[in-house]
């Protein structure tokens, strides 16, 4: 792995390490505070694995007046402070460093209030997207916003990383789907943004706030949005002979006034490795697949499912399967949510790109990618949220082969710059991270980082909150931008990715 | 830059109302007053110029000349205009193309003098006030893709983009949306469109029980049928000097005008309508109502109607738009019952309230219970002489502390449209 440029080190924070441990058991129970190699090491890295960095002690607050007690201290000691929820993070925003103190919201792991009135959740930052939806689905409710990490993936991450996931097409990010959260910023205040009304007054904090990666505040509390469940759920597995057919039908779709719940696509590659892997029986003669799901009321969804068939059939589709119950609807997905596994089961490693386009421009892309594949002589397979236009891109090779390495890293920072070149983003879903911290000058020139960065000074002055990540700090806008897995080690190698 | 160019450049800040034509010279303008520390009121055509505290600035910079459709792309479902250009061109084009704005912009044209003005997007993204739709497809926040503005030192700077899954740093649209033109000067604005739906029915319920019209907005709200607008339009209070203008406006052939009633709109393929019909007569119990139902022709210009606050057209006194969490909603028409003029909308969130009077202690009253009960209020417009003493918005002490430090990382000099949110700010 390439060097990780990285904020000076402050060493009079680390030779007080010993003091700062201390100091900190003034705040939280002593067990609450880990500071021994041991206890430490499982905090060391977050779900893009490649980086490893011990911080100087982990703390585990059990109440917003602990993290704000907490967050004063060090603000007054200088001391870098990392948040962390639950660490299945692709782009590395809970990485630690030596000198800081790493922030665990780990025991923040309850729900404190279920409002069916008002149709809301409120929360604490350390329960998982799942654990919301599973305290209310008893009552035909769920939280719509379902990144493929769920199961294990904290809310407050979430709202830090403004999480998506395959419906996000329809009902949109976490930003669309929160109402308020609890803030303790760098300086100890606490803070109530929103509450229980749609919008708020005033300047949209909730908004800068979802999505800051944790360099603005400390979420405490979310209160979160829940949906009765739609009726009925309805997908349509279809193949196409090439992957203009496929690109075309997508916008297509889209422009003949369908908005489906959720609209996937894989490519040659991954289908062929996802049907090894999982036996999905999906169509051997497609060179593109695509899963759209569609949900409403019973008749409304049959009727949209005809729609998109003929729409697919106009594009030349050569195989449609529509589900007729939950079975086969899931049997649609399972190959699709192995695509992962299936990618590290054919190749020591790989990398998981994040970038979005403009949905036309699909073919397009798939083609400049499949040429950049020739080019660096690797192997890539591609998944994709086609609604929304955002790509994964797997590409498969060796680590311990260091020319494969740095190929594969030159070949991930051109898919990334191709998808700004044509419209679109650097990042969808993942975050900036520290991964695609070099590359925000793809995308923004001087003057858009400095108002950026002029934000973050005004709340947190001396840069003491998760300094390090997002922004350029080589501002070289060189070739980083993936997840790295090797030989599985993902950080959580079971929870599907997607 | 030659000579000759340098001096072309140069900015005369001569007139009492600037009106660039390029962002460039935006950016240009905004140099200047910065170095000379010049506050300026940023309008687009001053439809909402009522809204906030009046400016006491020497010059104005001007919007209008700042328009045009740049970019539409029907199959991206984007459309990227220039902040001035006027609401109507937009949903002209979006119209021809069977698309629309799903946050259905609000006409405050009616509200401020009688008649409709809609005035331009950049004036509607710095309020953040969204239609009917609100409560299902999300606020005007959640439509903005990406904007281009100038901030306070005059540089060019911009966020987000034109697709809809993207978290390249901090979100600044939804900052922005809602700002009152504090923060930047909006020069480009990318907007979500949506495809239309086919068709709609409007179904009305007579009651004059607020228990049951919280109790049928909570069905709604809890029902999987997709509801897209439900309002409630109470019976007018008698006091002589609220205009009565509930049986002018909404004048239907299959709307009975006595007394109040609750509304909602169902909106999709023919097929679909009838079919969530069925399922919420059922839900709603509605065979317990009286109920009528408005087609396609009556329903569209009903929620026009209501949308655009035709029932304060021309008014002379104080509105107040209020947003309650929806389970406040039966308290809160209680204490306003018969001694306002007032209408739900949002499925039961927003408050759209008419107060006559000019004096602090009533407005003061209402806005108590609201905070009590975890709403807030916005004194929208105010009748004429009068001088709310308190905060026409409402914020907490932190939240001030915060906006004021964002403040001041956008506009340092706080030149743009000082004091028009919070004298402070």
């Amino acid at each position: 792995m390439t060097e990780l440029a990285l904020p000076q080190i402050d060493r009079t924070t680390v030779s007080k390490k010993s003091l700062i441990v201390s100091q900190l058991k003034k705040f939280t129970n002593d067990e609450n505070v880990l500071s021994e190699n041991e206890e430490i090491k499982p905090y060391e890295t977050d779900g893009l694995a490649a980086y490893k960095q011990t911080p100087l002690a982990v703390v585990l607050p059990e109440n917003t007046k602990e993290v704000s007690e907490i967050l004063k201290f060090c603000n007054e000691e200088n001391i870098k402070v990392i948040p962390r929820g639950a660490g299945t993070g692709l782009s590395g925003g809970a990485l630690p460093l030596q000198d800081a103190i790493l922030l665990g919201l780990g025991k923040f792991n309850k729900i404190l209030e279920i409002d069916f009135e008002n149709k809301c959740v409120v929360t604490q930052p350390g329960v998982t997207n799942l654990g919301i939806t599973h305290a209310v689905q008893h009552k035909g409710y769920y939280y719509a916003p379902d990144p493929s990490s769920q199961l294990a993936c904290s809310i407050g991450g979430n709202v830090a990383e403004n999480s998506g996931g395959v419906h996000s097409l329809k009902y949109g990010t976490t930003t669309n789907n929160i109402l308020g959260v609890e803030m303790v910023m760098m300086d100890g205040t606490i803070t109530k943004i929103g509450g229980k009304t749609l919008d708020q007054e005033g300047y949209d904090l909730l908004g800068l706030v979802c999505g800051s990666e944790g360099l603005l505040g400390v979420i405490t509390e979310v209160t979160v949005k829940i949906l009765r469940k739609p009726q009925s759920v309805r997908a349509a597995l279809i193949g196409f002979p090439t992957v203009e057919d496929g690109g075309n039908c997508v916008s297509d779709i889209i422009s003949s006034g369908i908005v489906p719940a959720g609209m996937e696509m894989m490519d040659k590659a991954l289908i062929d490795a996802t049907d090894k892997f999982s036996k999905a029986g999906y169509p051997k003669d497609a060179e593109v697949l695509m899963i759209v799901e569609l949900d409403g009321t019973k008749s409304e969804v049959d009727g949209l499912l005809n729609k998109v068939s003929e729409i697919a059939k106009q594009n030349n589709s050569n195989s449609m399967k529509l589900s007729n119950n939950e079975k086969e609807r899931l049997a649609f997905w399972s190959g699709r949510k192995a695509a992962f596994p299936a990618c590290g089961a054919m190749a020591p490693d790989y990398y998981c790109m994040d970038g979005s386009i403009p949905r036309g421009k699909l073919s397009l892309i798939l083609k400049e990618i499949n040429q950049l594949s020739k080019k660096y002589n690797l192997a890539v397979a591609n998944a994709f949220h086609a609604g929304d236009g955002n790509l994964h891109p797997l590409i498969m090779f060796d680590g311990s082969d260091k020319e494969q390495l740095r190929k594969t890293e030159e070949f991930g920072a051109e898919i990334l710059k191709a998808c700004v070149k044509h419209g679109g983003a650097l990042t969808g879903e993942h975050g900036v991270g520290i991964e695609k911290r070099e590359l925000m000058c793809e995308a923004f020139n001087n003057d858009d980082i400095q108002q950026q960065l002029n934000i973050k000074k005004s709340l947190d002055e001396k840069n003491l909150l998760n300094p390090g990540k997002v922004y350029p700090i080589l501002r070289k806008c060189a070739e980083e931008g993936r997840v790295h897995v090797h030989r599985g080690e993902e950080k959580f190698p079971d929870l599907p990715r997607f | 830059m030659s000579t000759e160019e340098k001096k072309n450049s140069q900015i005369s800040l001569d007139s009492e109302t600037l009106s660039p034509s390029t962002e460039k010279e935006v950016s240009e303008i905004v140099r200047e007053i910065y170095s000379k520390q010049l506050p300026i009121e940023i309008t687009g055509t001053g439809t909402k110029k009522v809204f906030g505290y009046n400016l006491q600035t020497a010059k104005k910079l001007s919007l209008s000349q700042l328009s045009g459709i740049i970019d539409y792309q029907k199959e991206e479902l984007y459309i990227k205009v220039k902040a001035g250009t006027p609401i109507e061109d937009i949903e002209k084009i979006l119209e021809e193309n069977n698309q629309e704005l799903a946050f259905e912009p609000i006409d405050f044209g009616y509200m401020i003098n009688g008649q409709t003005n809609k005035g331009t997007i950049g004036g509607y993204v710095a309020c953040n006030f969204a239609g009917s739709r609100r409560f299902k497809v999300g606020s005007v926040r959640d439509h903005i893709l990406g904007f281009k503005g100038v901030n306070g030192k005059g540089d060019i700077i911009k966020s987000g983009g034109t697709v809809v899954k993207n978290v390249t740093g901090y979100d600044l649209s939804k900052l922005i949306s809602g700002s009152f033109g504090t923060l930047v000067v909006l020069t480009e604005i990318t907007l979500k469109v949506s495809p239309k739906k086919q068709s709609q029915i409007t179904v009305i319920v007579y009651s004059d029980e607020i228990k049951k019209i919280s109790n049928l907005f909570d069905k709604i709200l809890s029902s999987s049928n997709e509801v897209s607008a439900a309002t409630f339009i109470p019976e007018e209070p008698t006091h002589k000097n609220y205009e009565h203008t509930k049986n002018k406006i909404f004048k239907f052939n299959d709307l009975d005008q006595e007394g109040s009633f609750l509304a909602f709109r169902i909106e999709g393929d023919k097929r679909s309508i009838d079919e969530r019909l069925k399922e919420l007569k059922i839900e709603l119990d509605l065979s317990n109502f009286k109920s009528s139902i408005l087609d396609v022709h009556q329903s569209v210009p009903f929620w026009k109607k209501v949308n655009n606050l035709e029932l304060f057209s021309g008014t002379k006194n104080n509105i107040l738009r209020a947003v309650m969490p929806p389970a406040k909603c039966e308290a809160f028409s209680k204490f306003l019952n018969k001694n306002y003029k007032y209408y739900i909308d949002w499925c039961g969130s927003l408050f759209w309230i008419e107060v006559l009077d000019k004096d602090d202690e009533k407005i003061n009253k209402i806005k108590n219970f609201i905070l009590e009960n975890s709403g807030y209020l916005t004194i929208l417009k105010k009748s004429e002489n009068f001088d709310f003493q308190d905060t026409l918005f409402t914020i907490d002490s932190t939240r001030l502390m915060i906006s004021k430090k964002i403040k001041g990382s956008f506009d340092p000099k706080k030149i743009f449209n000082p004091g028009r949110m919070y004298r402070e700010l």
